[in-house]
């Protein structure tokens, strides 16, 4: 049984990460995503949890990490100017596996930019943002109840492979009120607990599954957390055999879960000739415009990427041949993704930046365009 | 004598990386002996910093440590206090760390007398850096970025912690570590939050730079400058040791507890 509700993407996403478990939240006020921060610090203190609002994104994301570092599932959200304030202890969180979500409702940028207008220009920045080689999941949402589905997704992965998960939201999925169906309940993941005794216990350990237990402070089980290169006890090292086994592990680490890690949604693919690769509110005009290029007897297909990072490259190579159109609300961001797996040859571009949504009649032109050549 | 405080240390991780006649030895020495008269439990201990010399103190430690981001220690550690207020956590921070980058922090820790015991190790440099000014660096002082003397002036921090809120500020040296130990006994039994202001020696980064040939030298100086309260009047260059206020105010976790309970109870 579900019960059916009417949300609006941020509510949603609290609610998803509440479902989760979430029982700490930081955060600093900020367009298009306090809604997030209201919520959260109206219900945490009900269920026994902990809402605080820190001095700023910098102190938001460290307080964040303290907390998980603790054991309680933790959260925070933000929009653009705010995201790139976090970015240094996002890396940290990375670098120290200590398990977190991250919420960036995006916003148009640079800059202060257009705080209450819709964008996907942190595209490059969720995966690149914070400095040094690093592994990432981004997830994004293109309804509201995946806002609340892919939130509880987010905790699980984040818990599961000790990492930061970032939702990738924008203002329109944020802000937007949809009928929501709440499954009674959704399979919860927490991290791995270690098995042997403290002496034994190493917690940045090499282990063949790639992710190593995690023991919370306070629990017995002492060890050391640094940002610097460490070993697998946590202590800091500059010897190059171990920094390489270290940095070789942590940005490999998602390689065996990739099956499970990168999510997408196609639709008529199978006979398409173009491929409109679309991700987030640009997925939604997309589809519309897919169907009625269809109703034109034109072979288009929608594909889109839930899983932003890692980027399902491999998923879309098998679409060798086809031409592809990436709209996105940016200058062109993800389509380099595709270019790298195809070149520049039959990869098209659709790109908006004035913060006002692409239209279907937009999209659909530009299918029409490029079907043209095809033909 | 190290074979009383051992236990509390991670021995595989000596001898440690500080330069000779560095201060932030024996201002380790100090906080861990605190800890032992406490009698604290080792497990229930977080001992978090930020970025520099003084910030590699948690990684000697068989405690729960956390080395963080520069400037962000007390950040990373309102976020554990806050989430689990039985740990007991110590906040160890350089001058530069605390005063400088993580300044915000440090005026929003105190304003929110969340209870932590922030130890500043005080060396009026940045040290791990290679010598450059501080926000503690005193006026006409010379540092790699000031090298015809600081125009600056310092901060006066525990004036600055004390208006922002903290509700127990104390200064001792590494000279006075005795001293130092004991204040930090009594910083760790304020429920709120408390800061130690440690001065240092950094013999390599400052005091070659300043007129001081040896370590020995920068420990006379400390204990001819440190002066306890009513002991004489301070002249120029003196600085009071001891503690230097100690007030009551409603501390952030214990507050949070309450909204918890009070909710529990049904009111809004
Ligand atoms: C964001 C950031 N900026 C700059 C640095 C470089 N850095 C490392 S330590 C340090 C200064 C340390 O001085 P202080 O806090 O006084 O500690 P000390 O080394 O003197 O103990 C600086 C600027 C850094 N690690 N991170
Ligand atoms: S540079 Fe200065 S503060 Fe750093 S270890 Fe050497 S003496 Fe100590
Ligand atoms: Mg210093």
């Amino acid at each position: 049984m579900s019960k059916a509700r009417l949300m609006q993407g941020n509510e949603a996403c609290a609610e998803g990460a509440l479902a989760a478990g979430v029982r700490f939240y930081a955060g600093y006020p900020i367009t298009p995503s306090t809604e997030i921060a209201e919520i959260m610090a109206e219900k945490l203190p009900l269920l026994g949890g902990t809402f605080i609002q820190m001095e700023d994104e910098i102190g938001s994301m460290a307080a964040v990490i303290g907390a998980s570092l603790t054991g309680a599932k933790s959260l925070t959200a933000t929009s653009g100017p705010g995201f790139s304030l976090k970015q240094e202890n996002l890396g940290y969180a990375i670098a120290t596996e200590v398990p977190c979500v991250v919420v960036n409702v995006q916003r148009g940028g640079p800059s202060t930019g257009l705080p209450t207008s819709p964008a996907q220009a942190d595209v490059m920045q969720a995966k690149w943002g914070t400095h040094g080689d690093h592994p990432m999941i981004a997830l994004s949402p293109s309804s509201v109840q995946e806002c609340y589905e892919l939130t509880v997704k987010a905790f699980n992965f984040a818990e599961e492979f000790r990492t930061v998960v970032i939702m990738l939201m924008d203002e329109v999925v944020g802000h937007l009120r949809e009928k929501v169906e709440l499954p009674e309940s959704l399979p919860v993941k927490n991290r791995k607990k270690p098995t042997v005794s403290p002496d034994r216990y190493l917690p940045f350990a090499n282990d063949p599954s790639l992710i190593p237990a995690m023991a919370n402070f306070g629990e017995g089980y002492r060890y050391h957390v640094t940002g610097l290169t460490h070993g697998e006890n946590g202590l800091p090292t500059g010897k190059p055999e171990v920094t390489a086994k270290f940095l070789k592990r942590l940005t490999q680490k998602f390689d065996p879960y990739l099956e499970r890690i990168q999510l997408w949604e196609e639709a008529n693919l199978e006979d398409a000739e173009l491929i409109v690769l679309a991700y987030g509110c640009t997925a939604r005009p997309t589809r519309e415009a897919v169907d009625a290029a269809r109703r034109e007897g034109l072979k288009v297909g929608l594909f889109r990427p839930i899983t932003i990072w890692p980027f399902p490259s491999r998923e879309i190579a098998k679409y060798k041949g086809r031409k592809f159109l990436v709209p996105e609300m940016n200058t062109g961001q993800l389509v380099g993704e595709v270019e790298r797996v195809f070149g520049f040859e039959g990869v098209e571009r659709l790109n908006r930046i004035d913060g006002e949504l692409i239209t279907v009649s937009e999209i659909l032109e530009k299918i029409r365009e490029v079907m043209s050549d095809v033909q | 004598m190290f074979s009383e405080i051992a236990e509390y240390f991670r021995t595989e991780t000596l001898p440690h990386m500080w330069c000779p006649g560095c201060g932030n030895g024996t201002i380790t020495a100090a906080l861990v002996r605190a800890i032992k008269t406490l009698g604290l439990d080792q497990n229930k201990v977080v001992i978090v910093s930020g970025i520099g010399c003084s910030s590699r103190l948690p990684g000697y430690l068989d405690f729960n440590t956390l080395h963080t981001t520069h400037g962000r220690a007390l950040a990373f550690a309102t976020g554990i206090k806050a989430a689990k207020p039985e740990l007991d956590v110590f906040v160890v921070m350089g001058d530069g760390d605390s005063s400088a980058i993580g300044g915000n922090h440090l005026i929003h820790a105190a304003r929110r007398n969340i209870d932590l015991t922030a130890i500043i190790i005080n060396n009026n440099i940045y040290g791990m850096t290679g010598g450059q000014s501080s926000p503690m660096t005193p006026h006409d002082k010379r540092a790699t970025t000031s090298p015809y003397g600081n125009l600056e002036r310092p901060f006066q921090l525990l004036d600055l912690v004390q208006a922002a809120g903290a509700t127990y500020g104390a200064r001792a040296t590494a000279y006075h570590n005795q001293l130092l130990s004991k204040l930090i006994i009594d910083a760790y039994n304020n429920p709120g939050f408390s800061v130690i202001e440690a001065i240092s020696q950094c013999p390599v980064s400052y005091g070659r730079r300043n007129k001081f040939k040896t370590p020995a030298d920068m420990l006379l100086w400390q204990k001819e400058h440190g002066v306890t309260a009513g002991r004489r009047a301070l002249e120029e260059g003196d600085f009071l040791i001891g503690e230097v206020f100690n007030k009551e105010a409603p501390e952030y976790t214990q507050e949070y507890e309450k909204l918890r309970q009070r909710l529990k109870g049904g009111a809004r």
